[in-house]
Protein backbone atom coordinates (compact mmCIF):
# COMPACT_ATOMS: atom_id res chain seq x y z
CA UNK A 1 0.00 0.00 0.00
CA UNK A 2 2.53 2.58 1.09
CA UNK A 3 4.87 1.51 -1.92
CA UNK A 4 1.50 2.36 -4.16
CA UNK A 5 1.10 5.90 -2.41
CA UNK A 6 4.68 6.40 -3.31
CA UNK A 7 4.37 5.20 -6.82
CA UNK A 8 1.39 7.41 -7.15
CA UNK A 9 1.85 10.39 -5.41
CA UNK A 10 5.14 10.87 -4.41
CA UNK A 11 7.32 10.34 -7.10
CA UNK A 12 5.35 12.09 -10.10
CA UNK A 13 6.11 15.00 -7.51
CA UNK A 14 9.67 15.03 -7.37
CA UNK A 15 9.89 15.98 -11.34
CA UNK A 16 9.56 19.71 -11.81
CA UNK A 17 7.11 18.86 -14.88
CA UNK A 18 4.85 16.93 -12.60
CA UNK A 19 4.52 19.77 -9.86
CA UNK A 20 4.00 22.14 -12.84
CA UNK A 21 1.54 20.03 -14.69
CA UNK A 22 -0.60 19.51 -11.44
CA UNK A 23 -0.90 23.08 -10.17
CA UNK A 24 -2.12 24.36 -13.87
CA UNK A 25 -4.78 21.09 -13.99
CA UNK A 26 -5.77 23.13 -10.34
CA UNK A 27 -6.19 26.76 -11.30
CA UNK A 28 -7.35 25.78 -14.86
CA UNK A 29 -10.33 23.75 -13.16
CA UNK A 30 -10.53 26.01 -10.72
CA UNK A 31 -11.38 29.23 -13.26
CA UNK A 32 -13.54 26.87 -15.52
CA UNK A 33 -15.42 25.37 -13.12
CA UNK A 34 -16.77 29.04 -11.33
CA UNK A 35 -17.47 30.15 -14.99
CA UNK A 36 -18.94 26.59 -16.09
CA UNK A 37 -21.66 27.23 -13.37
CA UNK A 38 -22.59 30.81 -15.02
CA UNK A 39 -22.47 29.20 -18.95
CA UNK A 40 -24.86 25.86 -17.37
CA UNK A 41 -27.45 28.58 -15.52
CA UNK A 42 -27.13 30.45 -18.63
CA UNK A 43 -27.85 28.00 -21.40
CA UNK A 44 -24.00 29.32 -23.09
CA UNK A 45 -22.77 25.57 -22.75
CA UNK A 46 -21.83 25.81 -26.43
CA UNK A 47 -20.57 29.11 -26.27
CA UNK A 48 -17.61 28.24 -24.86
CA UNK A 49 -17.38 25.07 -28.12
CA UNK A 50 -17.76 27.99 -30.30
CA UNK A 51 -15.34 30.33 -28.49
CA UNK A 52 -12.29 27.59 -28.07
CA UNK A 53 -12.22 26.60 -31.80
CA UNK A 54 -12.54 30.11 -32.88
CA UNK A 55 -9.55 30.73 -30.92
CA UNK A 56 -7.08 28.75 -33.21
CA UNK A 57 -6.82 32.03 -36.09
CA UNK A 58 -5.87 34.41 -33.56
CA UNK A 59 -3.39 31.99 -32.03
CA UNK A 60 -1.83 31.46 -35.67
CA UNK A 61 -2.11 35.26 -36.67
CA UNK A 62 -0.77 36.17 -33.45
CA UNK A 63 2.30 34.18 -34.29
CA UNK A 64 2.76 35.76 -37.50
CA UNK A 65 2.62 39.24 -36.21
CA UNK A 66 4.77 38.89 -32.92
CA UNK A 67 2.34 39.16 -30.59
CA UNK A 68 1.91 37.19 -27.08
CA UNK A 69 -0.23 34.14 -28.76
CA UNK A 70 -3.11 34.66 -25.45
CA UNK A 71 -3.90 38.21 -27.12
CA UNK A 72 -4.59 36.86 -30.14
CA UNK A 73 -6.93 34.20 -28.99
CA UNK A 74 -8.58 36.73 -26.73
CA UNK A 75 -9.21 38.53 -29.56
CA UNK A 76 -10.50 35.77 -32.11
CA UNK A 77 -12.41 34.27 -29.02
CA UNK A 78 -14.36 37.71 -28.12
CA UNK A 79 -14.87 38.33 -31.89
CA UNK A 80 -16.56 35.07 -32.37
CA UNK A 81 -19.02 35.57 -29.43
CA UNK A 82 -19.78 39.41 -30.42
CA UNK A 83 -20.65 38.57 -34.31
CA UNK A 84 -22.53 35.16 -33.15
CA UNK A 85 -24.71 37.63 -30.91
CA UNK A 86 -24.96 40.16 -33.87
CA UNK A 87 -25.83 37.38 -36.36
CA UNK A 88 -28.47 36.59 -34.10
CA UNK A 89 -29.91 39.81 -34.05
CA UNK A 90 -29.84 41.34 -36.98
CA UNK A 91 -30.70 38.48 -39.34
CA UNK A 92 -33.46 35.33 -38.79
CA UNK A 93 -30.89 32.94 -38.07
CA UNK A 94 -31.43 31.40 -34.65
CA UNK A 95 -28.68 31.08 -31.95
CA UNK A 96 -27.17 27.95 -32.69
CA UNK A 97 -27.18 28.18 -35.91
CA UNK A 98 -25.32 31.52 -36.37
CA UNK A 99 -23.10 30.37 -33.59
CA UNK A 100 -22.17 27.36 -35.61
CA UNK A 101 -21.58 28.75 -38.73
CA UNK A 102 -19.29 31.82 -36.86
CA UNK A 103 -17.19 29.02 -35.23
CA UNK A 104 -16.42 26.43 -37.87
CA UNK A 105 -15.91 29.06 -40.25
CA UNK A 106 -13.26 30.42 -38.08
CA UNK A 107 -11.85 26.87 -37.52
CA UNK A 108 -11.45 26.55 -41.15
CA UNK A 109 -9.19 29.91 -41.67
CA UNK A 110 -7.54 28.86 -38.56
CA UNK A 111 -6.95 25.36 -39.91
CA UNK A 112 -5.87 26.47 -43.55
CA UNK A 113 -3.71 29.32 -42.03
CA UNK A 114 -2.07 26.50 -39.90
CA UNK A 115 -0.87 24.14 -42.89
CA UNK A 116 0.44 27.23 -44.69
CA UNK A 117 2.34 29.12 -41.98
CA UNK A 118 5.28 27.65 -40.63
CA UNK A 119 4.87 28.16 -36.59
CA UNK A 120 6.40 26.45 -33.69
CA UNK A 121 3.63 25.13 -32.20
CA UNK A 122 2.11 21.64 -32.85
CA UNK A 123 -0.95 21.62 -33.99
CA UNK A 124 -2.16 18.48 -31.63
CA UNK A 125 -0.56 20.64 -28.73
CA UNK A 126 -3.33 23.49 -29.66
CA UNK A 127 -6.39 20.76 -30.11
CA UNK A 128 -5.44 18.30 -26.76
CA UNK A 129 -2.73 20.36 -24.72
CA UNK A 130 -0.05 19.43 -23.64
CA UNK A 131 0.13 19.61 -19.97
CA UNK A 132 3.00 17.72 -19.26
CA UNK A 133 4.90 20.43 -20.96
CA UNK A 134 3.71 23.58 -19.39
CA UNK A 135 6.74 25.58 -18.76
CA UNK A 136 7.03 28.12 -15.74
CA UNK A 137 6.16 31.18 -18.39
CA UNK A 138 3.03 29.66 -18.92
CA UNK A 139 2.29 28.49 -15.67
CA UNK A 140 2.57 32.22 -14.56
CA UNK A 141 0.31 33.71 -17.32
CA UNK A 142 -2.36 30.91 -16.39
CA UNK A 143 -1.96 32.09 -12.86
CA UNK A 144 -2.09 35.87 -13.62
CA UNK A 145 -5.17 35.17 -15.87
CA UNK A 146 -7.08 32.73 -13.93
CA UNK A 147 -6.14 34.95 -10.25
CA UNK A 148 -8.00 37.66 -11.94
CA UNK A 149 -11.10 36.16 -13.50
CA UNK A 150 -11.65 34.33 -10.59
CA UNK A 151 -11.48 37.54 -8.83
CA UNK A 152 -13.91 39.20 -11.23
CA UNK A 153 -15.99 36.10 -11.20
CA UNK A 154 -16.40 35.80 -7.47
CA UNK A 155 -16.75 39.59 -5.88
CA UNK A 156 -19.49 40.03 -8.94
CA UNK A 157 -20.84 36.20 -8.87
CA UNK A 158 -24.49 37.81 -7.53
CA UNK A 159 -24.93 39.95 -10.43
CA UNK A 160 -24.00 37.63 -12.63
CA UNK A 161 -26.47 35.26 -11.35
CA UNK A 162 -29.57 37.63 -11.23
CA UNK A 163 -28.43 38.37 -15.25
CA UNK A 164 -28.81 34.43 -15.87
CA UNK A 165 -31.65 33.79 -14.07
CA UNK A 166 -33.83 37.07 -15.00
CA UNK A 167 -31.88 39.53 -17.07
CA UNK A 168 -35.63 41.69 -17.30
CA UNK A 169 -35.21 42.14 -13.23
CA UNK A 170 -31.40 43.02 -13.38
CA UNK A 171 -32.03 45.72 -16.44
CA UNK A 172 -35.16 47.05 -14.05
CA UNK A 173 -33.23 47.34 -11.02
CA UNK A 174 -30.52 49.47 -12.81
CA UNK A 175 -27.73 46.70 -13.48
CA UNK A 176 -25.54 47.58 -16.15
CA UNK A 177 -26.77 44.27 -18.49
CA UNK A 178 -25.11 44.75 -21.56
CA UNK A 179 -21.79 45.10 -19.67
CA UNK A 180 -22.57 41.66 -17.31
CA UNK A 181 -23.34 40.30 -21.04
CA UNK A 182 -20.15 41.31 -22.78
CA UNK A 183 -17.69 40.92 -19.80
CA UNK A 184 -18.87 37.02 -19.03
CA UNK A 185 -18.40 36.83 -22.54
CA UNK A 186 -15.35 37.98 -22.26
CA UNK A 187 -13.94 36.19 -19.06
CA UNK A 188 -14.97 33.32 -21.11
CA UNK A 189 -12.66 34.33 -24.17
CA UNK A 190 -9.74 34.93 -21.47
CA UNK A 191 -10.40 31.72 -19.42
CA UNK A 192 -10.23 29.63 -22.99
CA UNK A 193 -7.10 30.69 -23.59
CA UNK A 194 -5.60 30.39 -20.21
CA UNK A 195 -6.70 26.62 -20.46
CA UNK A 196 -5.18 26.21 -23.84
CA UNK A 197 -1.73 25.03 -23.31
CA UNK A 198 -3.22 22.51 -20.49
CA UNK A 199 -5.94 21.04 -21.80
CA UNK A 200 -5.95 22.02 -25.66
CA UNK A 201 -9.04 23.94 -27.88
CA UNK A 202 -11.02 20.60 -27.80
CA UNK A 203 -11.08 19.57 -24.38
CA UNK A 204 -11.36 22.74 -22.54
CA UNK A 205 -14.92 22.32 -23.68
CA UNK A 206 -15.47 19.85 -20.91
CA UNK A 207 -14.05 22.02 -18.28
CA UNK A 208 -16.44 24.35 -18.71
CA UNK A 209 -19.63 22.25 -18.60
CA UNK A 210 -19.09 19.41 -16.66
CA UNK A 211 -18.36 20.75 -13.33
CA UNK A 212 -21.08 23.52 -13.59
CA UNK A 213 -23.36 20.57 -14.50
CA UNK A 214 -22.75 18.38 -11.85
CA UNK A 215 -23.09 21.38 -9.29
CA UNK A 216 -26.50 21.94 -10.96
CA UNK A 217 -27.28 18.30 -10.26
CA UNK A 218 -26.50 18.05 -6.54
CA UNK A 219 -27.22 21.80 -4.98
CA UNK A 220 -30.20 23.55 -4.43
CA UNK A 221 -28.40 26.92 -4.33
CA UNK A 222 -26.03 28.75 -6.56
CA UNK A 223 -23.14 29.14 -3.81
CA UNK A 224 -22.94 25.49 -2.78
CA UNK A 225 -23.20 24.71 -6.68
CA UNK A 226 -20.00 26.61 -7.02
CA UNK A 227 -18.20 25.20 -4.48
CA UNK A 228 -19.24 21.37 -5.52
CA UNK A 229 -18.22 22.63 -9.10
CA UNK A 230 -14.65 24.07 -8.04
CA UNK A 231 -14.12 20.89 -5.70
CA UNK A 232 -14.73 18.37 -8.54
CA UNK A 233 -12.69 20.31 -11.12
CA UNK A 234 -9.59 20.53 -8.58
CA UNK A 235 -10.06 17.13 -7.23
CA UNK A 236 -10.37 15.88 -10.95
CA UNK A 237 -7.56 17.38 -12.27
CA UNK A 238 -4.99 16.36 -9.62
CA UNK A 239 -6.50 12.96 -10.06
CA UNK A 240 -6.05 12.90 -13.47
CA UNK A 241 -2.68 14.34 -13.84
CA UNK A 242 -1.82 11.40 -11.42
CA UNK A 243 -3.33 8.95 -13.37
CA UNK A 244 -2.06 10.43 -16.70
CA UNK A 245 1.61 9.70 -15.06
CA UNK A 246 1.17 6.49 -13.68
CA UNK A 247 -0.89 4.92 -16.83
CA UNK A 248 1.58 7.16 -19.03
CA UNK A 249 -1.43 8.21 -20.80
CA UNK A 250 -2.63 11.70 -21.99
CA UNK A 251 -2.98 13.92 -19.45
CA UNK A 252 -6.12 16.28 -20.54
CA UNK A 253 -8.63 13.38 -21.62
CA UNK A 254 -7.52 11.48 -18.05
CA UNK A 255 -9.09 14.66 -16.33
CA UNK A 256 -11.92 15.16 -18.66
CA UNK A 257 -12.83 11.39 -18.22
CA UNK A 258 -13.02 11.86 -14.24
CA UNK A 259 -15.39 14.68 -14.69
CA UNK A 260 -17.25 12.63 -17.00
CA UNK A 261 -17.21 9.88 -14.46
CA UNK A 262 -18.94 12.15 -11.38
CA UNK A 263 -21.30 13.77 -13.34
CA UNK A 264 -22.52 10.26 -14.09
CA UNK A 265 -22.46 9.45 -10.49
CA UNK A 266 -24.41 12.80 -10.17
CA UNK A 267 -27.07 11.86 -12.12
CA UNK A 268 -27.18 8.62 -10.79
CA UNK A 269 -27.20 9.30 -7.21
CA UNK A 270 -27.94 13.24 -6.84
CA UNK A 271 -30.71 13.91 -3.56
CA UNK A 272 -34.14 13.77 -4.86
CA UNK A 273 -33.45 14.00 -8.33
CA UNK A 274 -31.31 11.32 -8.94
CA UNK A 275 -32.25 8.87 -12.13
CA UNK A 276 -31.69 5.90 -9.13
CA UNK A 277 -32.55 7.48 -6.15
CA UNK A 278 -36.23 8.28 -7.78
CA UNK A 279 -36.49 4.49 -8.42
CA UNK A 280 -35.56 3.65 -5.62
CA UNK A 281 -37.43 5.29 -3.24
CA UNK A 282 -41.02 6.08 -5.17
CA UNK A 283 -42.77 7.69 -1.71
CA UNK A 284 -40.08 10.55 -1.88
CA UNK A 285 -40.42 13.55 -3.62
CA UNK A 286 -38.96 14.35 -6.84
CA UNK A 287 -37.51 17.72 -7.76
CA UNK A 288 -40.29 19.98 -9.11
CA UNK A 289 -43.15 18.75 -6.94
CA UNK A 290 -44.73 20.54 -4.23
CA UNK A 291 -44.57 18.98 -1.00
CA UNK A 292 -47.30 18.62 0.96
CA UNK A 293 -46.92 21.71 3.44
CA UNK B 1 -49.55 45.86 7.68
CA UNK B 2 -45.88 47.45 7.54
CA UNK B 3 -45.21 50.93 6.03
CA UNK B 4 -41.65 49.80 4.48
CA UNK B 5 -43.07 50.70 0.89
CA UNK B 6 -43.05 54.34 2.15
CA UNK B 7 -39.83 54.59 3.45
CA UNK B 8 -37.56 56.49 0.67
CA UNK B 9 -34.60 54.38 -0.46
CA UNK B 10 -31.89 57.31 0.50
CA UNK B 11 -33.45 59.90 2.71
CA UNK B 12 -31.00 62.46 1.01
CA UNK B 13 -32.92 61.37 -2.44
CA UNK B 14 -36.60 61.85 -1.86
CA UNK B 15 -38.44 59.47 -3.82
CA UNK B 16 -40.39 61.27 -6.62
CA UNK B 17 -43.89 60.75 -6.91
CA UNK B 18 -44.60 57.83 -8.96
CA UNK B 19 -46.03 59.18 -12.76
CA UNK B 20 -45.65 57.63 -16.08
CA UNK B 21 -46.11 59.12 -19.50
CA UNK B 22 -45.47 57.17 -22.80
CA UNK B 23 -45.83 59.76 -25.49
CA UNK B 24 -46.45 58.52 -29.28
CA UNK B 25 -43.81 55.87 -28.59
CA UNK B 26 -43.56 53.37 -32.02
CA UNK B 27 -41.69 50.36 -31.62
CA UNK B 28 -39.99 48.31 -34.70
CA UNK B 29 -38.10 44.69 -34.40
CA UNK B 30 -35.56 44.11 -36.55
CA UNK B 31 -37.43 41.94 -38.96
CA UNK B 32 -39.72 45.24 -40.04
CA UNK B 33 -42.65 44.26 -37.95
CA UNK B 34 -44.05 47.58 -36.23
CA UNK B 35 -45.11 45.94 -32.77
CA UNK B 36 -46.35 49.26 -31.71
CA UNK B 37 -47.73 52.60 -33.35
CA UNK B 38 -47.64 55.87 -31.84
CA UNK B 39 -48.83 54.75 -28.89
CA UNK B 40 -49.87 57.34 -25.21
CA UNK B 41 -51.27 57.32 -22.44
CA UNK B 42 -50.26 58.70 -18.51
CA UNK B 43 -50.97 57.38 -15.32
CA UNK B 44 -50.76 59.00 -12.23
CA UNK B 45 -49.90 58.18 -8.06
CA UNK B 46 -51.96 55.70 -6.44
CA UNK B 47 -53.26 53.83 -9.32
CA UNK B 48 -54.26 50.64 -10.77
CA UNK B 49 -53.91 50.22 -14.41
CA UNK B 50 -55.42 47.78 -16.00
CA UNK B 51 -53.06 47.14 -19.55
CA UNK B 52 -55.92 45.33 -21.74
CA UNK B 53 -55.45 43.08 -25.61
CA UNK B 54 -55.63 40.09 -26.95
CA UNK B 55 -52.02 37.98 -27.06
CA UNK B 56 -49.83 39.54 -29.86
CA UNK B 57 -51.36 43.02 -29.50
CA UNK B 58 -48.40 44.85 -28.26
CA UNK B 59 -48.63 44.58 -24.52
CA UNK B 60 -45.35 43.15 -23.99
CA UNK B 61 -43.92 45.33 -26.32
CA UNK B 62 -45.30 48.66 -24.46
CA UNK B 63 -43.99 46.49 -21.06
CA UNK B 64 -40.12 46.05 -22.97
CA UNK B 65 -40.39 49.69 -23.75
CA UNK B 66 -41.46 51.02 -20.46
CA UNK B 67 -38.02 48.96 -18.80
CA UNK B 68 -36.04 49.94 -22.03
CA UNK B 69 -35.72 46.68 -23.32
CA UNK B 70 -36.20 47.98 -26.79
CA UNK B 71 -35.54 50.82 -27.51
CA UNK B 72 -38.67 53.00 -29.84
CA UNK B 73 -38.07 54.43 -33.06
CA UNK B 74 -40.16 57.47 -32.05
CA UNK B 75 -41.55 58.86 -29.24
CA UNK B 76 -40.50 58.50 -25.36
CA UNK B 77 -41.28 56.99 -21.99
CA UNK B 78 -40.88 59.09 -18.91
CA UNK B 79 -41.22 57.54 -15.57
CA UNK B 80 -41.40 60.07 -12.60
CA UNK B 81 -40.44 62.58 -14.71
CA UNK B 82 -37.05 61.08 -16.09
CA UNK B 83 -35.74 59.08 -18.90
CA UNK B 84 -36.30 55.27 -18.31
CA UNK B 85 -32.25 54.57 -17.54
CA UNK B 86 -32.30 57.10 -14.56
CA UNK B 87 -35.66 56.08 -13.48
CA UNK B 88 -34.23 52.49 -13.29
CA UNK B 89 -30.98 53.36 -12.10
CA UNK B 90 -32.81 54.39 -8.97
CA UNK B 91 -34.58 51.50 -8.34
CA UNK B 92 -37.93 53.26 -8.88
CA UNK B 93 -39.32 50.19 -11.35
CA UNK B 94 -40.17 46.93 -10.24
CA UNK B 95 -41.35 44.26 -12.59
CA UNK B 96 -43.07 41.26 -11.79
CA UNK B 97 -42.72 38.49 -14.96
CA UNK B 98 -44.67 35.66 -16.55
CA UNK B 99 -44.59 32.38 -14.63
CA UNK B 100 -43.11 30.86 -18.24
CA UNK B 101 -40.43 33.25 -18.44
CA UNK B 102 -38.59 32.23 -15.23
CA UNK B 103 -36.37 28.97 -15.64
CA UNK B 104 -37.79 26.99 -12.45
CA UNK B 105 -34.75 24.69 -12.52
CA UNK B 106 -32.29 27.32 -10.83
CA UNK B 107 -30.73 26.81 -7.77
CA UNK B 108 -32.36 29.20 -6.01
CA UNK B 109 -34.31 29.43 -2.75
CA UNK B 110 -37.19 31.25 -2.29
CA UNK B 111 -35.85 34.07 -0.17
CA UNK B 112 -33.04 34.14 -2.44
CA UNK B 113 -35.32 35.70 -5.40
CA UNK B 114 -37.13 38.03 -2.53
CA UNK B 115 -32.99 39.36 -1.40
CA UNK B 116 -32.83 39.70 -5.26
CA UNK B 117 -35.20 43.17 -5.05
CA UNK B 118 -32.81 44.51 -2.76
CA UNK B 119 -29.91 43.84 -5.05
CA UNK B 120 -29.87 47.38 -6.79
CA UNK B 121 -29.67 49.44 -3.14
CA UNK B 122 -26.60 46.83 -1.92
CA UNK B 123 -23.17 48.19 -1.96
CA UNK B 124 -20.24 46.98 -4.55
CA UNK B 125 -19.90 43.62 -3.37
CA UNK B 126 -23.72 42.96 -3.07
CA UNK B 127 -23.34 41.95 0.76
CA UNK B 128 -27.07 42.09 2.06
CA UNK B 129 -27.10 44.15 5.24
CA UNK B 130 -29.55 44.12 8.73
CA UNK B 131 -32.09 46.26 6.80
CA UNK B 132 -31.91 44.25 3.36
CA UNK B 133 -32.81 41.20 5.52
CA UNK B 134 -35.14 42.56 7.35
CA UNK B 135 -37.26 43.98 4.30
CA UNK B 136 -36.93 40.37 2.77
CA UNK B 137 -38.37 38.68 5.69
CA UNK B 138 -41.00 41.69 6.11
CA UNK B 139 -41.86 41.09 2.42
CA UNK B 140 -42.56 37.18 2.66
CA UNK B 141 -44.62 37.90 5.68
CA UNK B 142 -46.58 40.29 3.64
CA UNK B 143 -47.60 37.77 0.71
CA UNK B 144 -47.51 35.04 3.32
CA UNK B 145 -44.70 32.38 1.93
CA UNK B 146 -42.69 32.96 5.18
CA UNK B 147 -42.61 29.43 5.70
CA UNK B 148 -41.74 28.32 2.20
CA UNK B 149 -38.25 30.53 2.26
CA UNK B 150 -36.13 27.88 2.42
CA UNK B 151 -37.88 25.68 -0.75
CA UNK B 152 -36.00 25.85 -4.04
CA UNK B 153 -38.33 27.79 -6.10
CA UNK B 154 -38.94 24.96 -8.25
CA UNK B 155 -41.10 23.24 -5.25
CA UNK B 156 -43.85 25.58 -5.10
CA UNK B 157 -47.12 25.57 -6.42
CA UNK B 158 -48.15 28.24 -9.47
CA UNK B 159 -50.13 30.77 -6.97
CA UNK B 160 -47.37 30.44 -4.00
CA UNK B 161 -44.01 30.95 -7.60
CA UNK B 162 -46.41 34.54 -8.24
CA UNK B 163 -46.32 35.50 -4.74
CA UNK B 164 -42.85 35.12 -4.45
CA UNK B 165 -42.05 37.48 -7.00
CA UNK B 166 -44.73 40.05 -5.62
CA UNK B 167 -42.49 39.63 -2.51
CA UNK B 168 -39.54 40.46 -4.48
CA UNK B 169 -41.21 43.69 -5.98
CA UNK B 170 -41.98 44.68 -2.50
CA UNK B 171 -38.84 44.31 -1.41
CA UNK B 172 -37.21 46.53 -3.91
CA UNK B 173 -39.86 49.65 -2.70
CA UNK B 174 -40.30 50.23 -6.60
CA UNK B 175 -43.03 52.75 -6.65
CA UNK B 176 -44.29 51.53 -9.82
CA UNK B 177 -44.84 48.34 -10.30
CA UNK B 178 -45.22 46.89 -13.62
CA UNK B 179 -47.13 43.18 -13.63
CA UNK B 180 -46.97 40.48 -16.48
CA UNK B 181 -50.32 38.52 -16.24
CA UNK B 182 -50.64 38.36 -12.63
CA UNK B 183 -53.24 36.04 -12.54
CA UNK B 184 -52.50 33.05 -15.54
CA UNK B 185 -51.87 29.72 -13.59
CA UNK B 186 -52.78 31.43 -9.87
CA UNK B 187 -55.48 30.15 -7.47
CA UNK B 188 -58.41 31.90 -6.46
CA UNK B 189 -56.99 32.22 -3.06
CA UNK B 190 -53.78 33.42 -4.68
CA UNK B 191 -55.79 36.16 -6.84
CA UNK B 192 -57.80 37.29 -3.98
CA UNK B 193 -54.49 38.01 -2.23
CA UNK B 194 -52.70 39.54 -5.06
CA UNK B 195 -55.89 42.22 -5.25
CA UNK B 196 -55.73 43.05 -1.60
CA UNK B 197 -52.24 43.70 -2.20
CA UNK B 198 -52.60 45.79 -5.12
CA UNK B 199 -55.04 48.05 -3.08
CA UNK B 200 -53.20 48.17 -0.25
CA UNK B 201 -50.25 49.63 -2.27
CA UNK B 202 -52.58 51.69 -4.06
CA UNK B 203 -53.46 53.66 -0.87
CA UNK B 204 -49.61 54.42 -0.18
CA UNK B 205 -49.56 55.82 -3.65
CA UNK B 206 -48.31 53.32 -5.59
CA UNK B 207 -48.99 52.70 -9.42
CA UNK B 208 -49.28 49.54 -11.22
CA UNK B 209 -49.69 48.55 -14.89
CA UNK B 210 -50.98 45.09 -14.62
CA UNK B 211 -51.59 43.23 -18.12
CA UNK B 212 -54.05 40.93 -18.40
CA UNK B 213 -56.39 39.32 -20.96
CA UNK B 214 -58.45 38.02 -18.19
CA UNK B 215 -61.04 40.70 -19.11
CA UNK B 216 -63.94 39.66 -16.25
CA UNK B 217 -61.41 40.74 -13.31
CA UNK B 218 -60.49 44.03 -14.88
CA UNK B 219 -63.90 46.32 -13.64
CA UNK B 220 -63.15 44.44 -10.35
CA UNK B 221 -59.76 46.20 -9.37
CA UNK B 222 -58.48 48.32 -12.05
CA UNK B 223 -59.68 52.19 -11.58
CA UNK B 224 -57.69 53.06 -15.10
CA UNK B 225 -57.56 51.31 -18.32
CA UNK B 226 -55.49 51.52 -21.26
CA UNK B 227 -56.60 49.31 -24.09
CA UNK B 228 -53.88 48.29 -26.43
CA UNK B 229 -54.19 47.38 -29.82
CA UNK B 230 -51.12 47.68 -31.97
CA UNK B 231 -51.71 50.93 -30.36
CA UNK B 232 -53.22 52.80 -27.30
CA UNK B 233 -56.92 52.67 -28.65
CA UNK B 234 -58.32 54.84 -25.75
CA UNK B 235 -57.08 54.86 -21.91
CA UNK B 236 -58.47 56.73 -18.59
CA UNK B 237 -61.11 55.47 -15.87
CA UNK B 238 -62.39 52.03 -16.21
CA UNK B 239 -65.73 53.94 -16.21
CA UNK B 240 -65.05 55.66 -19.48
CA UNK B 241 -62.84 53.14 -21.47
CA UNK B 242 -63.57 49.85 -20.35
CA UNK B 243 -67.19 49.75 -22.37
CA UNK B 244 -68.82 47.37 -24.19
CA UNK B 245 -68.63 49.42 -27.89
CA UNK B 246 -64.97 50.13 -26.74
CA UNK B 247 -64.13 46.66 -26.20
CA UNK B 248 -66.33 45.46 -29.52
CA UNK B 249 -64.60 48.04 -31.03
CA UNK B 250 -60.82 47.01 -30.05
CA UNK B 251 -61.59 43.02 -30.19
CA UNK B 252 -64.18 42.62 -32.60
CA UNK B 253 -63.68 39.66 -34.80
CA UNK B 254 -60.39 38.41 -31.81
CA UNK B 255 -62.83 37.89 -28.93
CA UNK B 256 -65.81 35.34 -28.60
CA UNK B 257 -69.09 37.22 -28.77
CA UNK B 258 -72.35 36.20 -27.54
CA UNK B 259 -75.69 37.93 -26.91
CA UNK B 260 -78.00 36.74 -25.11
CA UNK B 261 -81.70 38.49 -25.97
CA UNK B 262 -85.35 38.09 -26.57
CA UNK B 263 -86.63 34.47 -26.16
CA UNK B 264 -83.96 33.16 -25.38
CA UNK B 265 -83.04 35.28 -21.97
CA UNK B 266 -86.90 36.48 -21.45
CA UNK B 267 -90.42 34.90 -20.93
CA UNK B 268 -91.84 38.41 -22.33
CA UNK B 269 -90.61 38.78 -26.18
CA UNK B 270 -91.06 42.43 -25.48
CA UNK B 271 -88.47 42.74 -23.54
CA UNK B 272 -85.34 44.28 -24.98
CA UNK B 273 -82.76 43.87 -22.37
CA UNK B 274 -79.60 41.94 -23.79
CA UNK B 275 -76.40 40.33 -22.15
CA UNK B 276 -73.66 40.38 -23.91
CA UNK B 277 -70.49 38.34 -23.13
CA UNK B 278 -66.90 38.80 -24.09
CA UNK B 279 -64.26 36.19 -23.58
CA UNK B 280 -60.62 35.75 -24.88
CA UNK B 281 -60.52 32.18 -23.62
CA UNK B 282 -62.66 29.27 -24.10
CA UNK B 283 -66.70 29.68 -24.14
CA UNK B 284 -67.67 30.27 -21.12
CA UNK B 285 -71.62 28.21 -19.85
CA UNK B 286 -73.79 31.02 -18.79
CA UNK B 287 -77.07 29.95 -16.39
CA UNK B 288 -80.32 31.80 -16.55
CA UNK B 289 -83.35 30.71 -14.67
CA UNK B 290 -84.68 30.34 -11.33
CA UNK B 291 -82.56 28.14 -10.32
CA UNK B 292 -79.95 28.22 -12.94
CA UNK B 293 -80.83 24.72 -14.27
CA UNK B 294 -80.75 25.67 -17.51
CA UNK B 295 -78.52 27.00 -19.79
CA UNK B 296 -78.97 29.80 -21.83
CA UNK B 297 -79.60 28.14 -24.55
CA UNK B 298 -77.38 30.02 -27.65
CA UNK B 299 -73.89 28.88 -26.31
CA UNK B 300 -72.75 29.35 -29.88
CA UNK B 301 -70.90 32.65 -30.82
CA UNK B 302 -72.52 34.86 -33.14
CA UNK B 303 -71.28 36.89 -35.67
CA UNK B 304 -71.08 40.69 -34.89
CA UNK B 305 -71.32 41.73 -37.97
Amino acid sequence: MMDWLYTFIVEPLSYDFMQRALLVAILVGAVSAALSCFLVLKGWSLMGDAISHAVLPGIVLAYVVGLPIAIGAFVAGLFAAISTGYLKDNSRIKEDTAMGIVFTGMFAVGLVLFSRIETDQHLSHILFGDMLGVTWGDLIETAVIAGVTLLIVLTKRRDFLLYAFDPQHARAIGLPVKLLHYGLLALLSITIVASLKAVGIILVVAMLIAPGAIGFLLAKRFETMLVIAMSVAIASGVLGTLISYSINGATGPCIVLIQAGVFLLALLFAPGSGLLRRRAAPGTHAAGLPIAP
Amino acid sequence: MTLTANVPHESWNPVPQPSLEVEGVTVAYPNGNVALRDASFGLGAGTIAGLVGVNGSGKSTLFKAIMGFVQPIAGEVRIAGMPVREALKRNLVAYVPQAEEVDWNFPVLVEDVVMMGRQGHMGFFRIPSAKDRELVDQSLARVGMTEYRKRQIGELSGGQKKRVFLARALAQQGRIMLLDEPFTGVDVQTETAIIDLMRELRGQGHLMLVSTHNLGSVPDFCDQVVLVNRTVLAAGPTAEVFTQSNLEQAFGGVLRHFQLAGSDLHDDKEDTRRVTVLTDDERPVVFYGENGSKPASPSKPQDDK
